[in-house]
């Protein structure tokens, strides 16, 4: 480089130019994701009509007209209706929801044994929480306390009968309790029982591969809601006389293998999209068939359909408010029975009780397919195909 | 597999029957088909000597007795004085029909969202995954219950019905709009329909013959909206406006006259549309994500417009991807017209189980049920089977 020392020639850089006024800065992500086009325009302004006929009422009717306290439907009525509201009064009515809460939650369990209920959720709160933080050891004890432990447990605390305490009978059972009695046992049982009848759908064997592709379509193929009546009513008819069954086995029962059915089928796309040679690997290094399976091919087939199971699970736990139908009363059931309920019948109680229901099924709904994002995430070896 | 077996034969003297994977699945499958006979067996017996004791005649005879139940809606003549066949029968066309007009809103609806979310308006996307991630996290139930309890058993009684346009009416009673009633002659609108069809089904078949042939395109969906439109709109006219209006009128107590769609068709037809829309958006989503950038640039590239490239680049490979998925999702929503049950909507299920109650046979109803929706099932995935397979891209 020859040397030049030309007082013309500019020594140091230039100072960078602001970027032009209309690319950045609040005016710009406007122009550029609310108004790029005449037709991105119309589309903005139908939009905010839509937010402001939606959110407005809605904040009005669920917080600032809302009547958060009461006795009675006077409280949530208006003065035509017999209430204390000003006339064309619309608001929440989340006393219902407050005088009802107890019953949401448990149905009609006796108030006096609600410490057995709430003990158990803290059990399976304590219990839960390490096992789905990854970074938390003993995940190996964590598993068999979570899923065989708890449950025995659970039974004897909630249902009673041994160590003094009062038995409680589970038609008493209802409200969130059973939707949550239904969600756990039918996903404990309907992951490993899915499992096995995915293999068996794809084993070998001619009979066990019949039997277990006839049961997965025919469940397929029909509502839950015929599975339940059918657990309901011909379930009984099956059985020698005089032996019967509890209403909420019998309910799990049809929820489980429901479900079941629906695993097998998302398992069996994991297992599908398991290479080949994965499985000739472990043939090739002398692995039984159950070696095989459990360490070699499920972990992988199991990781690949992670959001598969979670929407299952989702399923499931939403599913489980049809057990209404047959006459048992979950979250939803409580809800709608309480309808009926002549001390509190309002145009808002109706609406009030299912936002509410709404919200708490969203609530968990939610929470699960967010955990199986975060693991999906955590999960992926960067061997995705 | 096979270095297993030939392993095996090697060893054939020295390995005990009991190791050999062949002799092993055999006995294996022995004891399952045993231990299924034997469940079975029991389970018929039992269910024979109960059926016994409760003086059930197993069979399907009591479908020709007097089903003794009024239906409040149905499709085909009905009263409580026919059989309980018929009762069934009605019960499987409501189904049908609510399924049908379920799939038809929710593909819709759907549609729309899925585009939504992959909008360039910040709004649009906003508003699309709200709506996506608040309907497909509450049960359809709650769905139903909401626009049944929640929005229509409030609306006002049929004296202070809301006034809608084309003389349609909003009450707690349901939704009344004006019924057409096609005069003398209006066979030939219908005939000039089919034609119409049958007509641009045959053009757009040349046409593509002839852009296969020449590279030349033609009009296609214009022409098909000309003749569709067009000729019932010739025969119309030539057949003298042959159609009047049957317009719901308000007296005292009740609205008379016009159709009348009920409070609950009209809750579980809304909740299934809402609620099944959200799924179906999301897999019109990855449909139009899952074609590869690339295709949009080549198709760009070779100087295609922005609609060609959508209408003939893009959206033929989306629907590979968007089919299966959407098949289970309309099969989802007609297996979830099931919960009709819940607000008195009578339907297979409904009528079925009012079946049930008052006769007792129950292994007869759950199996009509199971046929049915076993039936609906093999249908619905044989069409969208045949439709996937039309639009499968050809490879070589």
């Amino acid at each position: 480089m020859q040397k030049h020392d030309l007082s013309y020639v500019r020594a140091e850089l230039a100072a960078a130019e602001p970027a032009p006024a209309g690319v950045t800065g609040l005016g710009a992500w406007v122009r550029k994701n609310l108004f790029a086009t005449p037709f991105d325009s119309a589309l903005t302004l139908l939009g905010l009509l839509v937010v402001a006929f939606v959110i407005p009422p809605f904040i009005n009717w669920a917080f600032i007209s809302a009547q958060w306290t009461g006795t009675d439907r006077t409280f949530c009525s208006t003065i035509a209706q017999g209430g204390i509201q000003p006339d064309g009064w619309s608001g929440a009515c989340w006393a219902f929801v407050n005088a009802k809460f107890s019953q949401f939650m448990f149905g009609r369990y006796p108030a006096e044994e609600h410490w057995r209920l709430i003990l158990t959720v803290i059990m399976l709160v304590v219990l839960l929480v390490p096992m789905m933080i990854p970074r938390i050891p003993r995940k190996g004890l964590n598993a068999i306390l979570l899923f065989g432990v708890f449950p025995i447990v659970a039974y004897i605390l909630m249902s009673g009968g041994w160590f003094g305490l009062p038995h409680v009978e589970t038609p008493l059972w209802g409200g969130l309790l059973v939707t949550l009695v239904l969600s756990f046992v039918g996903i404990t049982v309907s992951l490993p029982l899915g499992i096995v009848l995915a293999l068996g759908r794809r084993s070998k064997m001619p009979v066990v591969k019949m039997i277990c592709v006839i049961f997965i379509e025919a469940v397929r193929g029909i509502p839950l809601v015929t599975v339940l009546f059918m657990a309901s009513v011909m379930f009984p008819l099956f059985l020698p006389a005089g032996m019967t069954f509890d209403k909420l086995l019998r309910a799990l029962i049809g929820v489980a293998l429901f479900a079941s059915a629906y695993m097998a089928e998302v398992v069996r796309g994991g297992l599908q999209a398991i290479p080949k040679g994965q499985y000739e690997g472990a043939d090739s290094l002398g692995l039984s068939y159950w070696q095989k399976t459990g360490l070699i091919v499920l972990p992988q087939a199991l990781k690949l359909v992670i959001p598969g199971i979670v929407n299952t699970f989702i399923g499931l736990f939403k599913d489980t408010s049809l057990v209404y139908i047959i006459g048992m009363f979950d979250l939803l059931g409580v809800v709608r029975l309480n309808f009926s309920d002549a001390s509190w019948a309002s145009p808002q109680t109706p609406i009030s009780g299912l936002v509410f229901a709404g919200f708490v099924f969203w609530l968990f709904c939610f929470g699960m397919s967010r955990y199986s994002i975060y693991m999906e995430r955590r999960l992926d070896t960067g061997h995705k195909r | 597999m096979a270095s297993q077996e030939i392993l095996g034969r090697d060893a054939g003297s020295r390995v005990s029957l009991m190791n050999d994977p062949k002799i092993r699945g055999i006995f294996f499958q022995i004891v399952v088909v045993a231990l299924l006979a034997a469940a079975i067996y029991w389970i018929v017996g039992n269910t024979v000597e109960n059926l016994r004791r409760a003086n059930i005649a197993s069979g399907f005879s009591f479908l020709r007795g007097r089903a003794g139940f009024d239906i409040s809606d149905s499709l085909i003549a009905y009263s409580s004085d026919s059989t309980y066949g018929r009762a069934i029968i009605v019960g499987l066309l409501n189904t049908i029909v609510v399924a049908v007009v379920g799939i038809i809103t929710a593909s819709i609806l759907g549609f729309l969202i899925g585009i939504g979310r992959l909008s360039r308006n910040w709004l649009v996307r906003k508003i699309s995954t709200v709506y996506v991630e608040v309907f497909r996290n509450i049960p359809p139930l709650l769905v139903i219950f909401f626009w049944y309890f929640g929005v229509l058993s409030v609306l006002p009684p049929p004296r202070d019905s809301y006034h809608l346009p084309f003389g349609s009416f909003l009450n707690g009673r349901g939704f009344y709009f004006p019924k057409a009633i096609w005069g003398e002659g209006s066979w030939l609108i219908l005939v000039a329909f089919v034609l119409a069809i049958a007509m641009s089904w045959f053009v757009a078949r040349k046409a593509r013959q002839r852009q296969m042939a020449t590279g030349q395109t033609f009009p296609i969906l214009w022409t098909s909206i000309g003749l569709i439109v067009g000729l019932p709109l010739l025969a119309f006219i030539f057949s003298g406006f042959p159609l009047s209006f049957d317009f719901p009128k308000q007296s005292t107590f009740n609205l008379t006259g016009g159709f009348q769609v009920k409070p609950e068709f009209l809750a579980l037809y809304l909740a299934l549309s809402f609620y099944t829309a959200a799924f179906i958006g999301e897999i019109v989503r990855a449909g139009i994500m899952g074609v590869n950038k690339g295709q949009s640039e080549a198709s760009f590239a070779l100087g295609l417009r922005p609609a060609q490239t959508l209408r003939q680049v893009v959206v033929p490979q989306a629907m590979r991807i968007v089919i299966p998925p959407l098949t289970s999702q309309y099969l989802n929503l007609t297996k979830n017209s099931s919960l009709a049950i819940a607000i008195g909507y009578p339907d297979l299920v409904a009528t079925g189980g009012t079946v049930l109650n008052q006769t007792g046979q129950a292994i007869e109803v759950v199996v009509i049920w199971m046929v049915v929706y076993l039936g609906l099932s093999l249908v619905t995935s044989a069409f969208m089977n045949w439709f996937n397979a039309k639009m499968a891209l050809v490879e070589r």
